[in-house]
């Protein structure tokens, strides 16, 4: 690891001032994909921001219909938490199953959702749910928010705060997983809400996507049987040591089903 | 250098450490505390597994300067004087382990399972360990003592 500057931030104002001032810095929040980048050299920040000090950033409210949490919320708190269960109890269901205990114990939701790697699993619960990202300078929808691969629409300075996720009549979440990493090969988030269907995939792209055709095959009829004739095209998905892009393409329309089944 | 005071194993301590030094570094180089191991150093393995304020979390994947004023327990915290914590006495009873290098962040996972959940199903206990990875035992004898110290109400 480089060495760096290390600051512990007090206030959101405080970090936003320290990360504006210089382009190199980077925020820490559960460090759990930015140590280990560290540790092999991938990365040589300026400077680390802490933003564990930061206590109003954590915790978990219900906001009328809608679940607010907070930025620096831990992967274990979302899993256990009774609001969680109650409300949405998918995404208390995909954070258990991010990681391992350990690092569920660090890792933060601003942070996954930040960094946007392609095989995290909370970009496919904002996503699919239609969530709001709140940061220190605005709101941003969730199908406005991740632009591709660890890309996000984030400024300079902009620090999230919370994301707020519309309660949805049902949802579910089912994940390929890496039996190595525990990050998905392919995951599948639902979520119907109304009238209104949204299937969001991660793991196979570039970053994490809506299935546009499984989208409208669920929105005339919510069942799984709805999507197991999809076929999805392979053009453009990831293909590695772990899965072509062509098992991926297979995988998104067994998880879509799966997830379906899991909304009960 | 920045300097980071915090309590281990109850006992408070300073040190001086570079920005990036890793928890597992200050336990173990700074404080000559090596039964906390590095085995992966990738956030995969486990057997580096501590508690900090009471939650079990990887030191080689949180920098020191992080600890600062926190209550670290590590492996050489567990047992009082010469009696073995009921989670050591458990994985020597049941034999749950071979070479042993995995067993100081095994026994410290555990014993976040326990506190959080007191009587885990097998599933549960096995999901657990998760983080844990093991390239002897096969996980038999080492589920067998955490259910063991489990049953035991430890």
């Amino acid at each position: 690891m480089y060495n760096f500057e290390y600051s512990r931030a007090k206030s959101v104002a405080d970090a936003a001032k320290a990360a504006s001032g210089d382009a190199e810095a980077k925020l820490l929040a559960g460090g759990m994909t930015l140590i280990p980048t560290l540790k092999q050299r991938l990365a040589k920040p300026t400077a680390l921001i802490d933003l564990n000090g930061i206590a109003d950033l954590a915790g978990i409210k219900r906001d009328g219909n809608n679940l607010v949490i907070g930025a620096m919320t831990r992967h274990a708190e979302v899993a256990r938490s009774k609001d969680v269960k109650a409300v949405i109890p998918a995404l208390a269901h995909l954070a258990e199953m991010i990681g391992d205990p350990a690092v569920r114990n660090r890792g933060t939701i601003g942070g996954s959702i930040a960094n946007h790697d392609p095989a995290a699993d909370y970009p496919a619960g904002v996503l699919g749910l239609n969530a709001t990202v709140i940061t220190n300078k605005r709101q941003i929808k969730a199908d406005d928010f991740f632009t591709g691969m660890f890309a996000t629409a984030l400024q300079d300075g902009e620090i999230i705060t919370a994301v707020s996720f519309p309660k949805p009549d049902k949802a579910g979440y089912m994940k390929f997983k890496n039996p190595a990493s525990r990050y998905a090969i392919v995951g599948v988030f639902v979520a119907k809400t109304g009238n209104d269907v949204r299937v969001a995939v991660t793991g196979a792209g570039a970053g994490v996507f809506r299935a546009k055709d499984l989208e409208s095959a669920l929105t005339k009829s919510f069942l799984p049987t709805a999507v197991e004739g999809i076929k999805i095209a392979a053009d453009g998905l990831n293909s590695d040591i772990h899965a072509s892009a062509e098992y991926r393409a297979h995988l998104i329309t067994v998880m879509a089903k799966r997830a379906v089944v899991a909304c009960g | 250098m920045p300097s980071v005071s915090l309590t281990v194993n109850g006992r408070k301590v300073s040190a001086e450490v570079e920005q990036r030094t890793l928890l597992v570094q200050l336990l173990r180089e700074k404080l000559g505390l090596t039964g906390t191991h590095v085995g992966c150093d990738t956030s995969q393995c486990g057997a580096c597994v501590v508690h900090v304020d009471g939650t079990s979390i990887k030191s080689c994947t949180i920098l020191a300067v992080q600890c600062e004023g926190t209550n670290v327990l590590t492996i050489e915290g567990l047992a009082q004087g010469d009696k073995l914590h009921p989670m050591q006495e458990a994985f020597r009873e049941h034999h749950g382990l071979q070479c042993g290098f995995c067993t100081p962040g095994m026994v410290m996972s555990a014993v976040d399972l326990l506190k959080n959940n007191p009587k885990p199903s097998e599933r549960e206990i096995r999901e657990w360990l998760e983080g844990n990875i093991c390239r002897c035992t096969g996980y038999h004898n080492i589920v067998k003592a955490i259910q063991a110290a489990s049953q035991a109400g430890r």
